[in-house]
């Protein structure tokens, strides 16, 4: 048995590894497709080592340290891998999921030219190696960088059509609104650490179960930790970049902001949950959030015509539901559900690819009767949908079940409801786009059919999972077993009535959309806008950031190069006076010179 | 006789000198009106000697004398170029270092 320690080690290494040698060696990342093979094998290396790691996991956390920034009161800060059951299951979903994709993104990108395809490649094993140090992060400060770099890797991939101006907007955009909840996460770990001293997760959970914290200003402290969450795990009111980094290719989009970078935050709550134990203020706010978010997202989901934005919506209607759960007080579920969810949503956006592949187009409605031109991709997307929606016997049934009751139990009422409501909506949003996309009656230009061999692989082992996940559940069923009885009936029973909903709506036409939008103009109107939150951001920036601008650039054009300026021409001035005593006869200057020695010879009597 | 006339002369001679030099217009006078000064320093030095006994101050004297005579010379001699190129001497003409 190898040391677990070496282990993690090997996950993060490789695929460092592969990122260095592509960085460095110009001819290799220009080859394309061998760049893709390196980066490829790193991270398949990666996911054995993860693999092996977490079917022997031994009981206690592994804890490998070393120390870094010295001081002279001991190591101000120290690196190191930190792995126990929580940090091997992530490290498994993020190294299966980056492996697949990788080879998914094969026959993908196969139209990119070779040098573009090595820098997506190299990307994709720097963005490995950042998620699986943020996943063995053993201390604040080092879950921070990493966290940085996924967030960098996820900009750079977002922006990697960057000659497209929506893609490089889109970019920018995710870079900065991550960038605003980053903010206070690092004020909070700063502020943590000169109430306790230390970064270490371990020594952090050591204080707060012995009651040696400082509660002083903990509350606060969580939040602010809780806010880089709330931008990375596109919580409300920062969940504005998420829909719009679906610019970026699609295996991106299943990689990064559907199964691995937006769980971070969660990971993150997962992670410092006894810290979190410590602010029921704090966990309660999660919770709502997390719900409010759920049911906001879900209600733009529905109006969505493409096919990725959609995903897009249903992800950051799930992370609420994760979120949900742990501020409920049910960690295991929230994060049960994050990887059950970190497979079927990459499933969906890796099936949504096939499609976009296949058609050439994101708009659902220039999609149809796909089901029958492209079976594979048919089945394993209905898979996924199946999952999203809650239905039994798979995977996402199982973990939605957890954190409604875990919700439910937690006593938030309110929550609870919103969150029951989003069952419905999802399984109507999602079966509106299997029927339209692969039942309906719209028609699809040119002649699509399945995927290649190295796409419909990824597609088939991830289905396999989540059906293979939900029916091991389904037989041992240990997770959401102390759940009420009445639970799961309700979510089942929400879920086939959104698919119900679904089917009459867009398959039957029994129900005319267009009615509902009529019924619901209102809404229907404000999710379209999309609730106006970025008309709102765009106003703030504008009107205050624009504002201050504008204020700083007078202040600097006429106070500051006003005083430069009056400055100047004084001197220019007083130099054209004092010109004039310089007259260039001798004699004046030797009037001067017996002056100064009349005024020597009066002042040495006078002294 | 004690020191104290020889210094009163020498600082007469002195004072004549410069205003020579500040009020004259034309730099031969001016010329003159430094001599003068050098004189009176003449002065001084030979009545410091014979003071103290001292035959050093004779000899600086001797060196100023003979050092007057070649600054008078190239005085002279700049004032002359000075007339051929700007056909003047008068001192309020000279005024190139004007700014």
């Amino acid at each position: 048995m190898i040391n677990a320690g070496t282990l993690a080690l090997a996950a993060l290494g490789l695929p460092f590894g592969s990122f260095v040698l592509l960085a460095v060696i110009p001819p290799l990342r220009r080859a394309g497709r061998a760049a893709g093979a390196l980066s490829i094998a790193a991270t398949g290396g990666s996911l054995l080592a993860s693999l092996i790691l977490w079917r022997g996991l031994p009981g206690q956390p592994v804890e490998l340290q070393w120390s870094w920034l010295p001081a002279e009161s001991g190591p101000m800060a120290s690196v190191g891998v930190l792995v126990d059951p929580l940090a091997a299951k992530m490290l498994v979903l993020v190294a299966l999921v980056s492996f697949l994709v990788q080879l998914y993104s094969l026959g993908y990108l196969e139209q990119e030219t070779a040098p573009a395809l090595g820098r997506y490649f190299a990307y994709h094993s720097l963005f490995a190696f950042s998620m699986i140090g943020l996943v063995l992060a053993s201390n604040f400060l080092q879950m921070f960088i990493f966290w940085e770099l996924v967030g960098l890797c996820s900009y750079l991939l977002i922006g990697f059509w960057y000659d497209k101006p929506e893609a490089a907007r889109a970019a920018v955009k995710a870079f900065w609104v991550t960038k605003a909840g980053d903010l206070g996460f690092i004020i909070g770990i700063v502020l943590l650490w000169g109430q306790a001293g230390t970064f270490n997760f371990i020594e952090l959970f050591a204080m707060a179960s012995g009651k040696t914290l400082p509660a002083a200003g903990l509350g606060l402290i969580m939040f602010l930790i809780y806010l880089g969450a709330v931008g990375k795990s596109a919580q409300f009111p920062l969940h504005v970049w998420l829909p719009d980094a679906m610019e970026g290719p699609t295996p991106v989009s299943a990689l990064i902001h559907a199964a691995t970078m937006v769980a971070a935050g969660v990971y993150l709550v997962s992670r410092v949950y006894p810290l979190f134990l410590l602010t029921p203020d704090v966990l309660a706010l999660i919770a709502w959030v997390g719900a409010f978010t759920a049911l906001l997202a879900a209600t733009l989901g529905l109006v969505q015509a493409d096919i990725k934005r959609v995903l897009a919506y249903s992800t950051v209607s799930q992370l609420g539901y994760m979120m949900a759960a742990l501020g409920a007080g049910a960690a295991a579920a929230g994060f049960f559900h994050l990887l059950t969810h970190g497979l079927f949503k990459a499933l969906l956006f890796l099936g949504a690819g096939a499609v976009i592949h296949a058609v050439g187009t994101n708009d659902i409605w220039q999609m149809g009767r796909l089901g029958r031109a492209m079976p594979q991709t048919a089945i394993v997307f209905l898979v996924g949908t199946l999952a999203l929606a809650g239905i039994w016997p798979l995977a996402g049934f199982f973990s939605k079940d957890a954190v409604l009751a875990g919700v439910w139990e937690g006593g938030l009422t309110v929550p609870f409801l919103m969150l029951a409501v989003t069952v419905f909506l999802t399984a109507f949003y999602m079966f509106r786009v299997v029927f339209v996309v692969f039942f309906g009656s719209g028609h699809a230009e040119g002649h699509p059919h399945d995927a290649p061999l190295v796409m419909t692989v990824p597609l088939w082992i991830l289905a396999i999972l989540t059906v293979g996940a939900g029916i091991r559940l389904a037989v041992g069923g240990d997770e959401g077993a102390h759940s009420p009885g009445w639970v799961p009936w309700l979510s089942s029973a929400l879920a086939v009535a959104g698919i119900a909903g679904a089917w009459l709506t867009y398959q039957r036409g029994t129900v005319s959309a267009d009615a509902l939008v009529r019924a619901f103009r209102p809404l229907y109107f404000a999710a379209v806008k999309k609730f106006w939150l970025d008309d709102l951001y765009g106003a703030i920036y504008r009107g205050v950031f624009l504002g201050v601008s504008w204020g700083v650039g007078w202040v600097d054009r006429y106070l500051v190069d006003g005083v430069v300026n009056l400055a100047s021409a004084w001197t220019l001035r007083w130099g054209d006076r004092l010109r004039q005593i310089q007259t260039g006869r001798a004699q004046d200057y030797l009037y001067g010179v017996a002056l100064g020695l009349l005024l020597v010879i009066v002042w040495s009597y006078w002294r | 006789m004690g020191l104290q006339p020889y210094l009163i002369l020498a600082a007469c001679l002195f004072a004549i000198g410069l205003f020579g030099v500040l009020t004259r217009r034309n730099a031969i006078g001016i010329l003159l009106g430094i001599e003068l000064m050098l004189n009176a320093v003449n002065i001084n030095l030979v009545a410091f000697a014979r003071y103290a006994a001292d035959p050093a101050g004779l000899i600086f004297t001797l060196f100023t004398i003979s050092i007057t005579v070649a600054e008078v010379a190239l005085g002279l001699a700049i004032v002359i170029l000075i007339f051929r190129v700007r056909l003047t001497v008068e001192a309020d003409h000279l005024d190139l270092l004007k700014g």
